[in-house]
């Protein structure tokens, strides 16, 4: 009974709230799905980092080590380590089994705002608000960054690695892309306003997203720097919010101060989705690397999106 | 002996302190063994040869030969005459070095015997045997006692002639008492000593007795050993006490480290009988004979409480008090007991009595507070320009200045001074003859070799020949004005212009009062804005040559010490909100690239405009670690190459420069990551795309929505142009004419190169974009200047064919960039571009027209930005009914070109593309687009890329 394969629908967006879970770790600062989607981070501004895990939304592990509220967090490839950064200006790697603390790495002079691992977890990247972003090795015991890329001129907000590339916003209104295989940093203007926000690359690696604050989110062409498409509507005018691209990279999503998330058609620009969250800002986002989900840190609540709801009626009553 | 000044505990230090350890000292390499070679005198090895030999080289250069060979120059053969008996001596043996001074038969000159002064005193074996307990092996004048030789020097029997008894002092005798010598027995008695000798001698009972008649001899000395010291100890070094070593005083008693006196001294001064106790060598140093019983202590125990643990004496009082005492216990101790701790002292040393004077360390000299860590080497042109004045006067002028006449010495030598000053400081008269050789030339003459120099001059100086009229009125003497410092000028003009504070500024000139006269006269013709400041305050007395120099220097100090308020204003950007409006004007020059970034980001432009790139290196482990080669192997550098230029240095102010970026004073936040690679970039940029940087500056104006205000393009000449419009209204219409020929005759030229043309719009759509922003000081001065209608002619054709040459003509990017029809008003210029575009070929036609009217209407802002709004909001958003109304407003402005960049994006995302609703999107944007809607990056593609070429 070969079927022929259905054609593809269009992509469905995650609209139906499936959960809401109680971080009780004060404002979540950040929340990141794992590797896979299965485990989901929240950064609290208690100084904890938890794991749970995101089909149930059940409290896995806690991590405290952190002098001061973390701000952000990524799971390596292999989830067995975290990384996470804090006000206090460290940024720890994790052990996730035991929840002990392999390496605290000090050497930033402010806040440390973003940190990520390279895709083999070799290398901590991590930005900062004194300007820096450090590469710590992960596999030697040094404890002194391996590189220091210290171009920018003003606080980095948020970094982004794809491969051997690595690009990171800055305050100053500048996307750098620093390309390792050829050498160059690719320096993009993007904005006059404060802050640009995050960037994550498109699948086939060739578009970059970026977000400032005159409440503008843009994708740029990576080669050219040319601007690809522009989206409105939101209101980013005085926070640090994330934004992200649906996992087949159809929509672009974003916080807003105005309690909403939205959600863009890639290619078109238009709105398609404007989501309520709740009344306060959703501070933090994050997409499901395969599936159709979303997850919003809104105060010390975390929210879980999906596309269906009987779906996961039906996962919950299963587990 | 140095104390230190503040502390006041009194620390003192004997010797001299080490040098002190440098950590980073590259450790000496000790010398290998084959290369620690001993030569002799000439230059042999030395090689040990054995004990008996004396050891070193033995023989001729370590052969038994000789110098002759083997045979000795004594040889005699015994054939003929028999050789006399020979009776070798054992000086036959030795060589020089036997004989040496360190040999075993010295031969030199010294004393003999006889008359070297005796050792065989008593009193000086005392000296000899205190100084040997000093000694390495203590006690070592044993032997000598024994094999002492049996005769005096000269010198001592000569004394016992007169009566002199060994022991005694030397010197006539006395008649008082003889005093009794070594009265207490040997004086203190430190820690443990002898006990007593028993057979003490009564003296006391001579006390008593003192005859008249009998002299004495004097007082038995111990003569002062003046033996050199031989070993590498210190100054108080003392050996092991022999008394404790030799005579076997095993007990544990306490040693005191510090007090020198043992007692085998107190032995050696008191009588000498004391010890009954059996002698022998018994101690640590020698082990137990077999003979000898007592072997319980061979090994010396020795324990710490036999050592003092405290310097200095025992706490008075109970003990109870430890450094917490009272005061009353800490703080009685004076001085002398503070010299306590320091143990013993010195042999011919006293404790000082008054205490080392203290140094007083003064404070350095404060600062004044206007004082500038900066020393300017001015070239100080001076005295001689006062023409009129006479050299006693000008230096009384100079003297007047108070402080200068300190000064005055420290002028730098004579080499630094001009003519002028030494003529004035000699007191010669000024010399009537003509200053210049450009004076003794006919004014013809001269004339013409100043337009040989224009046209010596570099290419931009081509288009403008900056001589202006006014300098042409002034009988040819005075220079050009180069253009980099025309733009200078410029510069300084909008720093200085509308400024009415004069109350302080810096005087550069001081040195110099005419020379700062004029500069305050320059100064205050900048402050009204007078364009030809420099030419009215310049002294037209003075040779060519110091005037032009002069005019640099005052330009580049008016830039350099402009009021505060306008170097203040070019450190910052402008506030991005305009609702104020009287904030302070920043020349349109002086904003960096950072504003061509932001009008580019207005626009929506991003792409080159936005982007830079760099060199980059990646550490060497980053991208071991990435998985990814090493993009530049073999690189020793991380990160980016570094910056050669200082971040922010009074250099950057007095560099020459071309360019209208450089000449603007660098901006701290960027000049530090300024580089070569950013000249480079900006060069790139220039020939790619000045087009586009030219189409910026019209945005910018756009985005500048000053309406009252005239549009203020990037050039820098802009200001000095309206000034001068506004100074001479009546020069207008001949300009006007002028250029209605030149475009007369351009339109010419233009058709004959069309072909080449085709691939960019013509010039006229540049003109009719930068319509006020032509450089109309430069243009006039050369029409002023060549009058000529041919000539006139020819540069037209020339710049006609110039522009039709690459593109980087236009790179030269200062003032330079002038269109040469030129004019104040907008409206000439359009109907000029218009006759001229009209006579184009219809393609490039068609595309100017529609780009003019693109560009038209962007210079008055508001309005025409409504009425584009208006017509933009007529084409439809299709998909986007069910957004937000507020989206769709902001939106309208961005839609021509987001329609355009999605067109391009869909060939991109081709796996997107399974919507119906594109198809829609495309054929609705291509309606669009042959509505003739261009917007300005459409222009912007369609110069860049052969692709969005090929569309028209």
């Amino acid at each position: 009974m070969a079927f022929p394969q259905p054609r593809p629908q269009a992509p469905q967006l995650p609209q139906h709230l499936l959960r809401t879970i109680d971080c009780q770790q004060g404002a979540v600062r950040a929340v990141r799905f794992n590797i896979d989607g299965n485990y989901l981070l929240s950064c609290g501004s208690d100084k904890s980092l938890k794991l749970w895990s995101a089909s149930r939304g059940t409290l896995l592990k806690t991590y405290s080590g952190h002098g001061y509220e973390v701000l952000d967090a990524d799971g390596s490839y292999d989830n067995s380590q975290i990384c996470s950064c804090s006000s206090d200006k460290t940024v720890i790697l994790w052990d996730v089994a035991t929840g002990q603390v392999t390496r605290k790495l000090r050497g930033h002079a402010g806040k440390v705002n973003c940190v990520q691992f390279n895709e083999e977890a070799t290398v901590i990247l991590s930005g900062s608000i004194d300007g820096t972003v450090r590469c710590w090795d992960t596999r030697s015991r040094r404890y002194e960054p391996i590189q220091v890329l210290d171009e920018a001129r003003d606080s980095i907000s948020s970094l982004k690695v794809a491969q051997h590339e690595l690009l990171t916003g800055s305050v100053d209104g500048r996307v750098r892309r620093y390309d390792l295989r050829m050498g160059q940093l690719h320096v993009d203007f993007i904005s006059s306003y404060f802050t640009e926000n995050i960037k994550p690359l498109n699948q086939d690696g060739q578009c970059t997203l970026s977000s400032s604050l005159d409440s503008t989110l843009r994708l740029l062409d990576k080669s050219t720097g040319e601007m690809l498409g522009e989206y409105t509507g939101h209101k980013m005018k005085g926070y640090k919010l994330d934004c992200c691209l649906s996992s087949k990279d159809t929509h672009v999503l974003s916080c807003s101060e105005d309690g909403h998330v939205y959600c863009w058609d890639l290619v078109e620009g238009s709105l398609s989705l404007k989501l309520p969250v709740g009344k306060a800002v959703v501070q933090s986002l994050s997409f499901h690397p395969t599936e159709t989900r979303l997850l919003t840190a809104m105060e010390g609540r975390v929210q879980v999106w999906g596309a269906e709801q009987e779906e996961m009626e039906e996962d919950v009553i299963a587990t | 002996m140095a104390s230190d000044s503040d502390s006041d505990e009194d620390f003192v230090t004997y010797g001299t302190p080490l040098e002190p350890l440098e950590e980073d000292e590259p450790l000496k390499k000790p010398i290998p063994l084959h290369d620690q070679t001993v030569k002799d005198e000439k230059g042999r090895y030395q090689r040990f040869h054995g004990a008996f030999t004396g050891g070193f080289s033995a023989g001729y250069f370590n052969t038994v030969g000789s110098k002759e060979g083997w045979t000795p120059s004594a040889f005699v053969s015994s054939r003929q005459q028999k050789a006399e008996k020979h009776h070798a001596r054992p000086e036959d043996f030795m060589d020089e070095e036997d004989f040496s001074e360190h040999g075993i038969a010295p031969r030199e000159i010294t004393t003999s015997q006889e008359f070297s002064s005796s050792r065989r005193d008593k009193a000086g074996e005392k000296a000899r045997a205190i100084s040997a307990q000093a000694a390495l092996i203590p006690g070592d004048t044993l032997l000598e006692e024994l094999i002492a030789p049996a005769r005096s020097s000269i010198g001592v029997e000569l004394l016992m002639k007169m009566g002199w008894k060994e022991g005694q002092g030397v010197g006539p005798r006395v008649k008082r008492k003889a005093r009794r010598q070594q009265k207490d027995g040997g004086g203190k008695v430190y820690g443990c000593t002898l006990p007593p000798a028993g057979s003490e001698e009564s003296e006391d009972d001579d006390e008593e007795f003192a005859p008249e008649n009998v002299t004495f001899a004097p007082k038995d000395v111990t003569p002062v050993d003046f033996n050199p010291r031989l070993g590498v100890q210190g100054l108080g070094y003392r050996g092991l006490d022999p008394s404790l070593a030799l005579l076997g005083h095993g007990t544990a008693e306490h040693i005191d480290l510090f007090k020198p006196q043992s007692e085998t001294r107190n032995r050696l001064f008191g009588d000498t009988k004391s010890s009954s106790r059996r002698g022998g060598v018994v101690g640590q140093a020698f082990g137990v004979g077999a003979l000898e019983d007592d072997d319980e202590d061979v090994y010396h125990r020795d324990s710490m409480s036999r050592y003092d643990t405290i310097l200095g004496e025992e706490e008075p009082g109970d003990g109870l008090y430890g450094w917490t005492a009272p005061q009353q216990y800490t703080k009685k101790k004076d001085r002398s007991k503070d010299a306590s701790y320091l143990g013993k002292i010195l042999e011919g040393f006293t404790l000082a009595q008054k205490p080392l004077e203290e140094k007083t360390i003064f404070p350095p000299p404060s600062l004044p507070r206007d004082y500038r860590p900066v020393h300017h080497f001015r070239p100080s042109v001076d005295v001689s320009h006062l023409s009129g004045v006479s050299p006693a006067l000008a230096e009384a002028l100079r003297v007047s200045k108070g402080h200068m006449v300190k000064e005055e010495p420290q002028q730098a030598g004579r080499h630094q001074l001009d003519s002028g000053q030494r003529r004035a400081l000699l007191g010669e008269d000024t010399l009537q003859g003509p200053s210049s050789v450009m004076e003794l030339l006919r004014p013809e003459d001269r004339q013409r070799l100043l337009s040989l120099r224009n046209s010596s001059n570099p290419p931009s100086a081509k288009t403008s020949i900056p001589v202006s009229s006014h300098a042409s009125q002034t009988s040819g003497k005075s220079a050009q004005v180069l253009p980099a410092s025309s733009d200078l000028q410029q510069v300084s003009l909008a720093a200085w212009r509308g400024i009415q504070t004069s109350s302080q500024t810096f005087k550069p000139f001081e040195k110099n009062p005419s020379k700062q006269a004029r500069y305050e006269l320059y100064l205050s013709c900048l402050k009204q804005g007078d364009n030809d400041a420099l030419e009215q305050s310049l002294d037209p007395g003075m040779t060519e040559w110091e005037r032009s120099r002069e005019r640099e220097e005052f330009v580049r100090a008016s830039i350099l010490y402009r009021p505060t308020s306008s170097s203040l204003s070019s450190r910052f950007t402008r506030a991005k909100d305009q609702e104020d409006d009287d904030s302070v004007e920043v020349s349109p020059d002086q904003e960096g690239d950072l504003d061509d970034k932001q009008a580019a980001v207005k626009m929506k432009m991003f792409g080159k405009l936005t982007r830079e790139t760099f060199e980059w290196y990646p550490d060497k482990l980053l991208c071991k670690r990435f998985n990814v080669p090493d993009p530049y192997p073999g690189s020793g550098i991380v990160g980016l190459p570094k910056v050669k230029r200082d971040k922010f240095s009074v250099f950057n102010f007095l560099t020459v420069t071309q360019s209208r970026e450089a000449a603007a004073p660098p901006k701290p936040p960027e000049s530090g990551k300024k580089s070569r690679w950013d000249v480079s970039e900006q060069k790139v940029e220039k020939k790619k795309e000045d087009l586009l940087g030219e189409l910026l500056s019209a945005a910018r104006n756009q985005t500048e929505t000053k309406v009252e205000q005239t549009p203020t393009p990037a050039l820098p000449a802009l200001p000095a142009s309206i000034s001068s419009s506004d100074q001479a209204p009546g020069s207008k219409p001949e300009i006007k004419s002028s250029d209605q020929q030149s475009s007369e005759e351009k339109k010419d030229g233009d058709e004959e190169e069309e072909e080449e043309e085709e691939s960019r719009p013509p010039m006229d759509l540049f003109k009719a974009i930068f319509a006020s922003s032509s450089d109309e000081k430069s243009s006039s001065s050369s029409e002023g200047e060549s009058s000529d209608e041919e000539e006139e002619k020819e540069t037209k054709e020339d710049e006609g064919k110039m522009d039709s040459e690459p593109l980087n003509l236009f790179s030269i990017p200062s003032t330079s960039t002038t269109t040469t029809s030129s004019s104040a008003t907008t409206t000439s210029f359009s109907s000029s571009a218009n006759t001229s575009s009209s006579h184009q070929a219809a393609v490039s036609t068609q595309a100017s027209k529609q780009e003019e009217e693109e560009f038209g209407p962007k210079l008055p802002p508001p309005s025409a930005a409504l009425s584009r709004g208006g017509a933009t909001s007529i084409c439809p958003p299709s998909k986007e009914v069910k957004t937000g109304k507020k989206s769709k407003e902001k939106k309208h402005k961005k839609k021509k070109h987001y329609k355009h960049k999605k067109e391009k994006k869909k060939k991109k995302h081709k796996k997107h593309k399974h919507k119906e609703t594109a198809e829609e999107e495309q054929g609705g944007g291509d309606g669009e687009q042959e509505d003739g809607q261009v917007s300005t990056d459409e222009l912007l593609k369609r110069l860049k890329s052969i692709r969005s070429h090929q569309m028209w």
